[in-house]
Protein backbone atom coordinates (compact mmCIF):
# COMPACT_ATOMS: atom_id res chain seq x y z
CA UNK A 1 0.00 0.00 0.00
CA UNK A 2 1.30 3.40 -0.89
CA UNK A 3 0.21 6.89 -0.09
CA UNK A 4 0.00 7.80 -3.79
CA UNK A 5 -0.48 5.95 -7.06
CA UNK A 6 2.43 5.31 -9.46
CA UNK A 7 1.67 8.31 -11.69
CA UNK A 8 1.69 10.71 -8.73
CA UNK A 9 4.86 9.14 -7.36
CA UNK A 10 6.56 9.35 -10.76
CA UNK A 11 5.72 13.06 -11.07
CA UNK A 12 6.88 13.64 -7.48
CA UNK A 13 10.13 11.71 -7.82
CA UNK A 14 10.99 13.03 -11.28
CA UNK A 15 9.03 16.24 -11.69
CA UNK A 16 8.81 17.87 -15.13
CA UNK A 17 9.17 21.60 -15.80
CA UNK A 18 11.00 22.53 -12.63
CA UNK A 19 12.38 26.04 -12.48
CA UNK A 20 11.60 29.59 -13.39
CA UNK A 21 11.41 31.09 -16.90
CA UNK A 22 13.53 34.21 -17.22
CA UNK A 23 11.63 37.18 -18.64
CA UNK A 24 8.42 35.17 -18.41
CA UNK A 25 5.31 36.51 -20.10
CA UNK A 26 3.29 35.64 -17.02
CA UNK A 27 4.12 34.75 -13.44
CA UNK A 28 1.72 33.57 -10.77
CA UNK A 29 2.16 32.62 -7.13
CA UNK A 30 -0.49 30.94 -5.05
CA UNK A 31 -0.62 29.67 -1.47
CA UNK A 32 1.76 30.37 1.37
CA UNK A 33 4.25 28.35 3.36
CA UNK A 34 2.16 29.03 6.47
CA UNK A 35 -0.57 26.88 5.00
CA UNK A 36 1.89 24.19 4.07
CA UNK A 37 2.03 24.77 0.33
CA UNK A 38 2.95 27.46 -2.15
CA UNK A 39 3.30 27.29 -5.91
CA UNK A 40 4.93 29.56 -8.45
CA UNK A 41 4.22 29.19 -12.17
CA UNK A 42 5.99 31.06 -14.97
CA UNK A 43 4.78 31.03 -18.59
CA UNK A 44 6.05 31.82 -22.06
CA UNK A 45 3.25 32.77 -24.42
CA UNK A 46 3.70 33.34 -28.17
CA UNK A 47 1.98 35.84 -30.44
CA UNK A 48 -0.82 33.38 -31.13
CA UNK A 49 -1.55 33.21 -27.41
CA UNK A 50 -0.24 29.68 -27.21
CA UNK A 51 1.63 28.65 -24.07
CA UNK A 52 5.01 27.53 -25.38
CA UNK A 53 6.64 26.86 -22.03
CA UNK A 54 5.64 26.55 -18.39
CA UNK A 55 7.81 26.04 -15.34
CA UNK A 56 7.06 25.68 -11.65
CA UNK A 57 8.59 25.96 -8.21
CA UNK A 58 6.63 24.48 -5.34
CA UNK A 59 6.90 24.33 -1.58
CA UNK A 60 4.64 21.51 -0.54
CA UNK A 61 3.94 17.86 -0.07
CA UNK A 62 4.25 15.05 -2.60
CA UNK A 63 0.90 15.67 -4.23
CA UNK A 64 1.51 19.43 -4.50
CA UNK A 65 4.75 18.78 -6.38
CA UNK A 66 3.13 16.09 -8.56
CA UNK A 67 0.15 18.38 -9.32
CA UNK A 68 2.54 21.18 -10.34
CA UNK A 69 4.46 18.86 -12.63
CA UNK A 70 1.32 17.44 -14.25
CA UNK A 71 -0.44 20.79 -14.58
CA UNK A 72 2.54 22.45 -16.30
CA UNK A 73 2.78 19.45 -18.65
CA UNK A 74 -0.90 19.83 -19.49
CA UNK A 75 -0.90 23.55 -20.30
CA UNK A 76 2.12 23.46 -22.58
CA UNK A 77 0.78 23.78 -26.12
CA UNK A 78 -2.61 25.00 -24.97
CA UNK A 79 -3.93 28.43 -25.88
CA UNK A 80 -4.36 30.81 -22.97
CA UNK A 81 -8.11 30.38 -23.22
CA UNK A 82 -7.83 26.60 -23.07
CA UNK A 83 -5.51 26.83 -20.09
CA UNK A 84 -8.02 29.03 -18.28
CA UNK A 85 -10.52 26.21 -18.60
CA UNK A 86 -8.21 23.70 -16.97
CA UNK A 87 -9.95 22.61 -13.80
CA UNK A 88 -8.39 20.95 -10.82
CA UNK A 89 -10.58 17.90 -11.51
CA UNK A 90 -8.84 17.44 -14.86
CA UNK A 91 -5.44 17.59 -13.16
CA UNK A 92 -6.57 14.97 -10.63
CA UNK A 93 -7.93 12.83 -13.45
CA UNK A 94 -4.63 12.95 -15.34
CA UNK A 95 -2.81 12.01 -12.14
CA UNK A 96 -5.06 8.98 -11.82
CA UNK A 97 -6.57 10.31 -8.60
CA UNK A 98 -5.38 11.89 -5.36
CA UNK A 99 -6.35 11.03 -1.78
CA UNK A 100 -9.42 13.11 -0.80
CA UNK A 101 -7.43 15.12 1.72
CA UNK A 102 -4.96 16.11 -1.01
CA UNK A 103 -7.42 17.43 -3.56
CA UNK A 104 -6.59 20.99 -2.48
CA UNK A 105 -3.11 20.49 -3.98
CA UNK A 106 -4.69 20.29 -7.43
CA UNK A 107 -6.75 23.39 -6.65
CA UNK A 108 -3.49 25.12 -5.81
CA UNK A 109 -2.15 24.28 -9.28
CA UNK A 110 -5.32 25.50 -10.99
CA UNK A 111 -5.11 28.82 -9.12
CA UNK A 112 -1.38 29.28 -9.69
CA UNK A 113 -1.96 28.88 -13.43
CA UNK A 114 -4.85 31.35 -13.36
CA UNK A 115 -2.66 33.82 -11.48
CA UNK A 116 0.10 33.46 -14.04
CA UNK A 117 -2.37 34.03 -16.89
CA UNK A 118 -3.88 36.99 -15.02
CA UNK A 119 -0.39 38.48 -14.84
CA UNK A 120 0.11 37.83 -18.56
CA UNK A 121 -3.26 39.45 -19.40
CA UNK A 122 -2.47 42.49 -17.26
CA UNK A 123 0.92 42.99 -18.82
CA UNK A 124 -0.26 42.49 -22.37
CA UNK A 125 -3.59 44.28 -22.11
CA UNK A 126 -5.63 41.18 -22.86
CA UNK A 127 -9.06 40.26 -21.66
CA UNK A 128 -10.44 36.76 -21.26
CA UNK A 129 -13.89 35.53 -20.35
CA UNK A 130 -12.26 33.01 -18.06
CA UNK A 131 -10.74 35.80 -15.97
CA UNK A 132 -13.90 37.82 -15.53
CA UNK A 133 -14.26 38.76 -11.89
CA UNK A 134 -11.14 36.79 -11.03
CA UNK A 135 -9.29 38.03 -7.98
CA UNK A 136 -5.71 36.74 -7.86
CA UNK A 137 -5.39 37.87 -4.26
CA UNK A 138 -8.44 35.99 -3.00
CA UNK A 139 -7.76 33.96 0.12
CA UNK A 140 -6.52 30.57 -0.82
CA UNK A 141 -7.68 27.34 0.60
CA UNK A 142 -10.37 27.61 3.18
CA UNK A 143 -9.21 24.40 4.78
CA UNK A 144 -5.92 25.94 5.82
CA UNK A 145 -7.12 27.17 9.18
CA UNK A 146 -9.36 24.40 10.34
CA UNK A 147 -7.02 21.51 9.79
CA UNK A 148 -7.88 18.58 12.00
CA UNK A 149 -5.05 17.30 14.08
CA UNK A 150 -3.79 13.82 13.63
CA UNK A 151 -0.43 14.02 11.94
CA UNK A 152 1.71 10.94 12.02
CA UNK A 153 4.04 11.85 14.81
CA UNK A 154 1.27 13.12 17.06
CA UNK A 155 -0.21 9.67 17.01
CA UNK A 156 2.79 7.88 18.30
CA UNK B 1 18.20 -1.06 -1.18
CA UNK B 2 19.46 -0.22 2.27
CA UNK B 3 16.75 0.01 4.94
CA UNK B 4 17.31 2.29 7.90
CA UNK B 5 14.59 2.46 10.49
CA UNK B 6 14.72 5.82 12.29
CA UNK B 7 11.32 5.84 13.98
CA UNK B 8 11.76 3.94 17.26
CA UNK B 9 9.30 6.31 18.95
CA UNK B 10 6.55 5.08 16.64
CA UNK B 11 7.24 1.47 17.43
CA UNK B 12 10.13 -0.96 17.86
CA UNK B 13 10.83 -4.36 16.40
CA UNK B 14 10.14 -7.27 18.74
CA UNK B 15 13.45 -8.59 20.05
CA UNK B 16 14.29 -12.18 19.27
CA UNK B 17 14.29 -13.23 22.94
CA UNK B 18 10.87 -11.63 23.34
CA UNK B 19 9.43 -13.41 20.31
CA UNK B 20 10.87 -16.71 21.56
CA UNK B 21 9.31 -16.23 24.98
CA UNK B 22 5.93 -15.60 23.34
CA UNK B 23 5.76 -18.47 20.87
CA UNK B 24 4.89 -21.29 23.30
CA UNK B 25 1.90 -19.24 24.48
CA UNK B 26 0.36 -19.38 21.02
CA UNK B 27 0.79 -23.09 20.50
CA UNK B 28 1.45 -25.19 23.61
CA UNK B 29 0.46 -23.06 26.58
CA UNK B 30 -2.76 -21.93 24.96
CA UNK B 31 -5.14 -22.47 27.88
CA UNK B 32 -7.45 -19.73 29.06
CA UNK B 33 -5.75 -18.25 32.13
CA UNK B 34 -9.13 -18.09 33.89
CA UNK B 35 -9.60 -21.86 33.81
CA UNK B 36 -8.63 -24.09 36.67
CA UNK B 37 -7.00 -27.08 34.97
CA UNK B 38 -3.39 -27.63 34.01
CA UNK B 39 -3.06 -25.78 30.67
CA UNK B 40 -5.04 -22.81 32.02
CA UNK B 41 -3.01 -22.62 35.20
CA UNK B 42 0.20 -22.76 33.20
CA UNK B 43 -0.96 -19.81 31.10
CA UNK B 44 -1.90 -17.98 34.30
CA UNK B 45 1.60 -18.60 35.59
CA UNK B 46 3.05 -16.92 32.49
CA UNK B 47 0.71 -14.00 33.00
CA UNK B 48 1.69 -13.51 36.63
CA UNK B 49 5.37 -13.84 35.85
CA UNK B 50 4.97 -11.05 33.28
CA UNK B 51 3.19 -8.93 35.88
CA UNK B 52 6.22 -9.29 38.16
CA UNK B 53 8.57 -8.38 35.31
CA UNK B 54 6.64 -5.22 34.39
CA UNK B 55 6.25 -4.25 38.07
CA UNK B 56 9.99 -4.77 38.49
CA UNK B 57 10.81 -2.27 35.75
CA UNK B 58 9.03 0.55 37.61
CA UNK B 59 9.52 -0.45 41.25
CA UNK B 60 5.86 -1.35 41.75
CA UNK B 61 4.08 -4.26 43.41
CA UNK B 62 2.81 -6.86 40.91
CA UNK B 63 -0.75 -6.33 42.22
CA UNK B 64 -0.50 -2.70 41.10
CA UNK B 65 -0.08 -3.68 37.42
CA UNK B 66 -3.17 -4.11 35.21
CA UNK B 67 -2.69 -5.25 31.65
CA UNK B 68 -4.61 -3.46 28.91
CA UNK B 69 -4.72 -3.60 25.12
CA UNK B 70 -2.44 -0.57 24.69
CA UNK B 71 -1.17 2.62 26.28
CA UNK B 72 -4.14 4.53 24.92
CA UNK B 73 -6.55 2.29 26.81
CA UNK B 74 -4.61 2.90 30.03
CA UNK B 75 -4.84 6.68 29.42
CA UNK B 76 -8.58 6.51 28.73
CA UNK B 77 -9.15 4.32 31.77
CA UNK B 78 -7.37 6.62 34.24
CA UNK B 79 -9.03 9.82 33.07
CA UNK B 80 -12.54 8.43 32.82
CA UNK B 81 -12.12 6.28 35.93
CA UNK B 82 -10.92 9.12 38.16
CA UNK B 83 -13.54 11.51 36.76
CA UNK B 84 -16.18 8.97 37.67
CA UNK B 85 -14.88 7.76 41.05
CA UNK B 86 -14.03 11.24 42.36
CA UNK B 87 -17.03 13.13 40.99
CA UNK B 88 -18.17 13.99 44.51
CA UNK B 89 -14.82 15.62 45.25
CA UNK B 90 -14.62 17.68 42.09
CA UNK B 91 -14.71 17.88 38.32
CA UNK B 92 -11.41 19.51 37.35
CA UNK B 93 -8.46 17.89 35.60
CA UNK B 94 -5.11 19.52 34.81
CA UNK B 95 -3.06 18.39 31.84
CA UNK B 96 -0.80 20.02 29.24
CA UNK B 97 -1.10 21.24 25.68
CA UNK B 98 1.50 18.77 24.46
CA UNK B 99 -0.03 15.49 25.62
CA UNK B 100 -0.61 12.59 23.27
CA UNK B 101 -4.05 12.52 21.67
CA UNK B 102 -4.90 9.55 23.89
CA UNK B 103 -5.03 12.13 26.70
CA UNK B 104 -6.17 15.22 24.79
CA UNK B 105 -9.07 13.58 23.01
CA UNK B 106 -10.19 11.82 26.19
CA UNK B 107 -10.15 15.19 27.96
CA UNK B 108 -12.24 16.68 25.16
CA UNK B 109 -14.70 13.83 25.56
CA UNK B 110 -14.87 14.41 29.32
CA UNK B 111 -15.44 18.13 28.77
CA UNK B 112 -18.66 17.21 27.00
CA UNK B 113 -19.68 15.39 30.16
CA UNK B 114 -19.21 18.13 32.74
CA UNK B 115 -15.49 17.85 33.44
CA UNK B 116 -13.42 21.03 33.36
CA UNK B 117 -9.92 20.74 31.98
CA UNK B 118 -6.95 23.09 32.24
CA UNK B 119 -4.37 22.63 29.48
CA UNK B 120 -1.06 23.99 30.79
CA UNK B 121 1.25 25.92 28.52
CA UNK B 122 4.82 24.75 28.11
CA UNK B 123 8.00 26.73 27.46
CA UNK B 124 9.85 26.87 24.15
CA UNK B 125 11.45 23.48 24.84
CA UNK B 126 8.26 21.83 26.00
CA UNK B 127 8.76 22.01 29.76
CA UNK B 128 5.89 22.56 32.17
CA UNK B 129 6.60 25.21 34.80
CA UNK B 130 5.79 23.65 38.21
CA UNK B 131 4.62 27.08 39.42
CA UNK B 132 2.07 27.20 36.58
CA UNK B 133 0.88 23.77 37.59
CA UNK B 134 0.45 24.74 41.23
CA UNK B 135 -1.36 27.93 40.25
CA UNK B 136 -3.85 25.95 38.16
CA UNK B 137 -4.94 23.78 41.09
CA UNK B 138 -8.47 24.47 42.33
CA UNK B 139 -10.51 23.10 45.22
CA UNK B 140 -12.32 20.97 42.64
CA UNK B 141 -9.17 19.52 41.04
CA UNK B 142 -9.14 15.73 41.21
CA UNK B 143 -6.39 14.68 38.82
CA UNK B 144 -3.29 15.88 37.03
CA UNK B 145 -2.12 14.02 33.94
CA UNK B 146 1.28 15.08 32.61
CA UNK B 147 3.29 12.94 30.24
CA UNK B 148 6.77 11.95 31.36
CA UNK B 149 8.42 12.17 27.92
CA UNK B 150 6.88 13.86 24.90
CA UNK B 151 6.54 11.68 21.82
CA UNK B 152 7.36 14.40 19.28
CA UNK B 153 10.11 16.49 20.82
CA UNK B 154 11.31 14.18 23.59
CA UNK B 155 10.99 16.61 26.52
CA UNK B 156 11.50 14.90 29.90
CA UNK B 157 9.21 16.60 32.43
CA UNK B 158 10.17 17.13 36.08
CA UNK B 159 7.61 14.50 37.13
CA UNK B 160 8.93 14.06 40.67
CA UNK B 161 8.56 17.76 41.40
CA UNK B 162 5.12 17.97 39.77
CA UNK B 163 3.86 14.86 41.57
CA UNK B 164 5.03 16.29 44.91
CA UNK B 165 2.98 19.44 44.28
CA UNK B 166 -0.05 17.29 43.43
CA UNK B 167 0.40 15.27 46.58
CA UNK B 168 0.69 18.39 48.75
CA UNK B 169 -2.70 19.47 47.40
CA UNK B 170 -4.32 16.04 47.72
CA UNK B 171 -4.61 15.53 43.97
CA UNK B 172 -4.04 12.24 42.18
CA UNK B 173 -1.18 12.26 39.65
CA UNK B 174 -1.01 10.30 36.42
CA UNK B 175 1.83 10.20 33.95
CA UNK B 176 1.74 8.73 30.46
CA UNK B 177 5.16 7.09 30.44
CA UNK B 178 4.81 5.30 27.13
CA UNK B 179 7.83 7.14 25.68
CA UNK B 180 9.79 7.13 28.95
CA UNK B 181 9.62 3.42 29.74
CA UNK B 182 12.89 1.69 29.00
CA UNK B 183 14.56 5.02 28.23
CA UNK B 184 14.77 6.47 31.74
CA UNK B 185 14.76 4.78 35.14
CA UNK B 186 11.25 4.86 36.63
CA UNK B 187 10.50 4.18 40.28
CA UNK B 188 6.89 4.80 41.21
CA UNK B 189 7.73 5.49 44.85
CA UNK B 190 10.61 7.81 44.10
CA UNK B 191 8.50 9.68 41.54
CA UNK B 192 5.48 9.71 43.84
CA UNK B 193 2.95 9.10 41.08
CA UNK B 194 -0.41 7.34 41.42
CA UNK B 195 -0.90 6.06 37.88
CA UNK B 196 1.41 5.27 34.98
CA UNK B 197 0.44 4.29 31.43
CA UNK B 198 2.80 1.94 29.62
CA UNK B 199 3.02 0.18 26.28
CA UNK B 200 4.95 -2.94 25.23
CA UNK B 201 5.67 -2.10 21.60
CA UNK B 202 7.82 0.92 22.42
CA UNK B 203 10.26 -1.29 24.39
CA UNK B 204 10.89 -4.05 21.84
CA UNK B 205 7.75 -5.95 22.87
CA UNK B 206 4.65 -6.77 20.84
CA UNK B 207 1.84 -4.43 19.76
CA UNK B 208 -1.57 -4.86 21.34
CA UNK B 209 -0.42 -4.85 24.97
CA UNK B 210 -0.18 -2.05 27.47
CA UNK B 211 -0.52 -1.69 31.20
CA UNK B 212 -1.74 0.67 33.84
CA UNK B 213 0.12 1.03 37.11
CA UNK B 214 -2.45 1.95 39.76
CA UNK B 215 -1.15 2.66 43.25
CA UNK B 216 -2.58 0.15 45.73
CA UNK B 217 -5.50 1.57 47.69
CA UNK B 218 -6.84 3.88 44.96
CA UNK B 219 -10.17 2.68 43.63
CA UNK B 220 -11.39 3.47 40.14
CA UNK B 221 -14.11 1.58 38.26
CA UNK B 222 -13.23 -0.86 35.53
CA UNK B 223 -13.12 0.44 31.99
CA UNK B 224 -13.93 -2.74 30.12
CA UNK B 225 -16.82 -4.58 31.75
CA UNK B 226 -17.29 -8.31 31.78
CA UNK B 227 -15.47 -11.19 33.45
CA UNK B 228 -13.25 -11.20 36.51
CA UNK B 229 -9.89 -10.89 34.72
CA UNK B 230 -7.22 -8.54 36.10
CA UNK B 231 -8.72 -8.72 39.57
CA UNK B 232 -12.08 -7.65 38.22
CA UNK B 233 -10.61 -4.40 36.92
CA UNK B 234 -10.19 -5.17 33.24
CA UNK B 235 -12.46 -7.77 31.70
CA UNK B 236 -11.70 -9.83 28.61
CA UNK B 237 -9.64 -12.95 28.04
CA UNK B 238 -6.04 -11.96 28.47
CA UNK B 239 -3.68 -11.58 25.50
CA UNK B 240 -1.44 -14.16 27.15
CA UNK B 241 1.29 -14.36 24.53
CA UNK B 242 1.38 -10.57 24.20
CA UNK B 243 1.54 -10.07 27.95
CA UNK B 244 4.31 -12.65 28.28
CA UNK B 245 6.15 -10.73 25.55
CA UNK B 246 5.63 -7.46 27.42
CA UNK B 247 7.06 -9.10 30.56
CA UNK B 248 10.14 -10.33 28.74
CA UNK B 249 10.62 -6.96 27.04
CA UNK B 250 10.34 -5.21 30.42
CA UNK B 251 12.92 -7.54 31.93
CA UNK B 252 15.33 -6.85 29.06
CA UNK B 253 14.62 -3.10 29.17
CA UNK B 254 15.58 -3.07 32.85
CA UNK B 255 18.81 -4.96 32.22
CA UNK B 256 19.74 -2.87 29.17
CA UNK B 257 18.58 0.52 30.38
CA UNK B 258 21.98 2.19 30.74
CA UNK B 259 23.48 0.60 27.63
CA UNK B 260 20.37 1.38 25.59
CA UNK B 261 20.37 5.00 26.74
CA UNK B 262 24.06 5.45 26.02
CA UNK B 263 23.78 3.85 22.57
CA UNK B 264 20.67 5.72 21.37
CA UNK B 265 21.94 9.00 22.80
CA UNK B 266 25.39 8.83 21.24
CA UNK B 267 23.96 8.09 17.78
CA UNK B 268 21.33 10.81 18.15
CA UNK B 269 24.08 13.31 19.11
CA UNK B 270 26.15 12.19 16.13
CA UNK B 271 23.17 12.71 13.84
CA UNK B 272 22.53 16.21 15.19
CA UNK B 273 26.21 17.20 15.09
CA UNK B 274 26.41 16.21 11.45
CA UNK B 275 23.07 17.65 10.32
CA UNK B 276 23.60 20.95 12.11
CA UNK B 277 27.04 21.41 10.60
CA UNK B 278 26.41 20.03 7.11
CA UNK B 279 22.86 21.14 6.24
CA UNK B 280 22.14 24.88 6.09
CA UNK B 281 19.06 26.32 7.77
CA UNK B 282 18.23 23.42 10.02
CA UNK B 283 16.90 24.01 13.53
CA UNK B 284 16.32 21.84 16.58
CA UNK B 285 12.83 21.50 18.08
CA UNK B 286 12.69 20.58 21.77
CA UNK B 287 15.28 20.60 24.57
CA UNK B 288 18.80 21.69 23.60
CA UNK B 289 20.05 19.92 26.74
CA UNK B 290 20.01 16.34 25.50
CA UNK B 291 20.11 14.95 29.04
CA UNK B 292 16.56 16.26 29.47
CA UNK B 293 15.31 14.64 26.32
CA UNK B 294 14.36 11.14 25.08
CA UNK B 295 17.74 9.51 24.32
CA UNK B 296 16.89 8.66 20.72
CA UNK B 297 14.74 11.67 19.79
CA UNK B 298 15.87 14.28 17.30
CA UNK B 299 13.18 16.61 15.98
CA UNK B 300 14.51 19.06 13.43
CA UNK B 301 13.06 21.59 11.02
CA UNK B 302 14.45 22.00 7.53
CA UNK B 303 13.49 25.48 6.37
CA UNK B 304 11.91 26.12 2.93
CA UNK B 305 10.71 22.55 2.41
CA UNK B 306 7.71 20.55 3.48
CA UNK B 307 7.80 17.52 5.78
CA UNK B 308 5.79 15.02 3.78
CA UNK B 309 7.92 15.59 0.71
CA UNK B 310 11.03 14.92 2.83
CA UNK B 311 9.44 11.79 4.29
CA UNK B 312 8.48 10.41 0.87
CA UNK B 313 11.91 11.01 -0.61
CA UNK B 314 13.70 9.54 2.42
CA UNK B 315 11.36 6.54 2.18
CA UNK B 316 12.41 6.08 -1.45
CA UNK B 317 15.95 5.68 -0.09
CA UNK B 318 14.77 3.17 2.51
CA UNK B 319 14.83 5.56 5.47
CA UNK B 320 11.80 5.59 7.80
CA UNK B 321 11.04 8.82 9.66
CA UNK B 322 7.97 10.73 10.82
CA UNK B 323 6.94 14.30 10.09
CA UNK B 324 5.75 16.80 12.62
CA UNK B 325 3.70 18.47 9.99
CA UNK B 326 0.46 18.89 8.28
CA UNK B 327 0.40 17.08 5.08
CA UNK B 328 1.75 13.89 6.60
CA UNK B 329 -0.94 11.31 7.09
CA UNK B 330 -4.32 12.44 6.10
CA UNK B 331 -4.60 15.76 7.86
CA UNK B 332 -3.83 19.38 7.48
CA UNK B 333 -2.65 21.67 10.21
CA UNK B 334 0.65 21.52 11.98
CA UNK B 335 1.56 19.56 15.07
CA UNK B 336 -0.11 20.71 18.30
CA UNK B 337 3.19 20.14 20.08
CA UNK B 338 5.25 22.30 17.73
CA UNK B 339 2.52 24.94 17.96
CA UNK B 340 2.65 24.82 21.76
CA UNK B 341 6.40 25.46 21.80
CA UNK B 342 5.94 28.32 19.32
CA UNK B 343 7.85 26.88 16.39
CA UNK B 344 6.93 29.22 13.52
CA UNK B 345 4.42 27.46 11.26
CA UNK B 346 6.74 27.79 8.29
CA UNK B 347 9.38 25.81 10.16
CA UNK B 348 6.90 23.38 11.70
CA UNK B 349 5.88 22.44 8.15
CA UNK B 350 9.38 21.14 7.53
CA UNK B 351 9.79 19.24 10.80
CA UNK B 352 11.06 15.68 10.82
CA UNK B 353 11.38 13.37 13.82
CA UNK B 354 14.25 10.89 13.81
CA UNK B 355 14.48 8.33 16.63
CA UNK B 356 17.48 6.09 17.10
CA UNK B 357 17.23 2.78 18.94
CA UNK B 358 19.01 -0.43 19.86
CA UNK B 359 19.52 -1.58 16.29
CA UNK B 360 20.73 1.74 14.89
CA UNK B 361 24.39 1.75 13.83
CA UNK B 362 26.99 4.41 13.03
CA UNK B 363 26.79 3.35 9.38
CA UNK B 364 23.06 4.04 9.49
CA UNK B 365 23.70 7.57 10.72
CA UNK B 366 26.27 8.09 7.98
CA UNK B 367 23.76 6.93 5.35
CA UNK B 368 20.96 9.05 6.83
CA UNK B 369 23.11 12.21 6.87
CA UNK B 370 24.27 11.76 3.28
CA UNK B 371 20.73 10.99 2.08
CA UNK B 372 19.18 13.90 3.99
CA UNK B 373 21.69 16.26 2.39
CA UNK B 374 20.73 14.97 -1.04
CA UNK B 375 16.98 15.05 -0.39
CA UNK B 376 16.91 18.48 1.21
CA UNK B 377 19.06 19.90 -1.58
CA UNK B 378 16.71 18.49 -4.20
CA UNK B 379 13.56 19.81 -2.52
CA UNK B 380 15.10 23.22 -1.95
CA UNK B 381 15.83 23.45 -5.67
CA UNK B 382 12.12 22.88 -6.23
CA UNK B 383 11.04 25.40 -3.63
CA UNK B 384 10.03 28.98 -4.48
CA UNK B 385 10.97 29.96 -0.94
CA UNK B 386 14.60 30.68 -0.29
CA UNK B 387 14.93 32.82 2.80
CA UNK B 388 13.10 33.72 5.96
CA UNK B 389 12.25 37.12 4.48
CA UNK B 390 10.52 35.33 1.63
CA UNK B 391 7.98 33.71 3.91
Amino acid sequence: MALYNDTVMEHFMNPHNVGEIENADGKGIYGSPVCGDMMQITLSVDENEVITDAKFKTFGCGSAIASSSMATDMIKGMTVEQALELSNEKIVEELGGLPAIKIHCSVLAEHAIKNAIYDYAQRHGKEYAGLEGYDPNAEHHDDCEDGEDGCASCEN
Amino acid sequence: MKNVYMDYSATTPVKQEVAEAMIPYFTEIFGNPSTLYGPGLKAKEGLENARCQVAGLIGAEPREIFFTSCGTEADNWVLEGVADAFSKKGNHIITTKIEHHAILHTCQYLEKHGIEVTYLDVDSEGFVDPADFEAAIRSTTILASIMMVNNEIGTLQPIKELAAIAKAHGILFHTDAVQALGNFPIDVNDLGVDFISMSAHKIYGPKGVGALYKRAGIQIPSFVHGGAQERKKRAGTENTAGIVGFGKAAELAGKNLEEHHRHADSLRRMLWDRLSSEVPDVSLNGPADFTRRHPGNLNVSFSYVEGEAILLLLDSFGISVTTGSACSSGSLGTSHVLNAIDVPVTRANGAIRFTTGDFTTEEDIEYVVETVKKVIGRLRELSPVTGEEGW
